[in-house]
């Protein structure tokens, strides 16, 4: 069942490629204060819809990081079936790229099932009470760079500023998870 | 000239690549050309044609992006690259029109 908008979106514990272990709402590095929001994107190695997307979502983790913005990118794909997108794969990318936002593995797809993730990319905005306040892409066309993440861009600027998102859902663009089975 | 597109349907790019390659055979002039579509239903499918990712587009047989022999096959979505370097789930329209021009070329001088 898939969380509507303003529900509280299921809390985790993951962990990421580096070591760590992230929730949505606490875990990882001390912060001061509670994120105002936090993007949660599933995301894979394999699916070119998310390698297209990737520069744009990384784009938007920096600008967002100064405003205290936590982007946890997930990668819930059945590793079984597609190797290159196990753990020790999403490891050797990171290593190789430079990821400014943790890259977390669901091995049992338990978090992309309580999401209701449906493709590579899948972005979730939550807010501070993690709410979700927008679910889709990052924008209209993995073709086009320019577009830079507006929707997600659009969503977060509302979120810190005590607005709703005009634009609350869009249809996910990409990659079918791939589950096990 | 034969053309084929072979899909999956757990990748949402089969009609832009169709529509790249018609785009490619009408600039062509080659609007005639009829694509073939044959969908990639199962892992046994994708093991019988070889297949390794979607959408992969077949002239007279032989992929139009040559994959590394150690390719995994099976029912994936396939990574192309622009020739500006860009990821894209379909093929540059460059290389579709230059391959499937190389292709009319194989056949007249065949005839």
């Amino acid at each position: 069942m898939s969380i509507s908008i303003g529900a509280v979106a299921p809390d985790f514990e993951l962990p990421d490629t580096a070591g760590g272990t992230w929730s949505v709402l606490g875990g990882g590095p001390p912060t001061p204060s509670t994120p105002p929001a936090t993007v949660v994107v599933f995301t894979c190695n394999h699916c070119p819809y998310a390698l297209a997307w990737q520069d744009r979502l990384a784009d938007a983790a920096r600008d967002y990081a100064g405003r205290g913005v936590r982007f946890l990118a997930i990668n819930a794909n059945d590793a079984d079936r597609y190797p290159r997108d196990s753990f020790d794969a999403m490891k050797a990318r990171v290593d190789r790229e430079d990821w400014p936002m943790p890259y977390l593995h669901d091995a049992t797809q338990e978090v992309a099932h309580a999401y209701d993730a449906k493709v590579t990319p899948d972005v979730f905005v939550l807010d501070s009470e993690r709410r979700l306040r927008y679910r889709g892409a990052p924008d209209g066309d993995y073709d086009d760079p320019g577009q830079n993440a507006q929707w997600l861009r659009e969503a977060l600027d509302s979120v810190l500023g005590g607005s709703e998102p005009e634009r609350t859902e869009t249809k996910p663009v990409g990659c079918s998870i791939k589950w096990k089975q | 000239m034969n053309v084929e597109l072979l899909w999956w349907e757990g990748c949402p790019s089969t009609e832009r690549a169709l529509g790249a390659v018609q785009q490619a055979l009408g600039e062509l002039g080659l609007s005639r050309v009829e694509v073939r579509m044959r969908e990639i239903k199962d892992d046994g499918d994708a093991r019988e044609t070889g297949f390794v990712g979607s959408p992969t587009i077949l002239i007279d047989g032989a992929d139009l992006v040559p994959t590394a022999p150690d390719e995994p096959i099976g029912l994936s979505c396939r990574v192309y690259r622009r020739r500006d370097g860009r990821v894209s789930p379909i093929p540059d329209p460059d290389d579709l029109r230059e391959a499937l021009s190389h292709a009319a070329e194989r056949t007249e001088v065949t005839r």
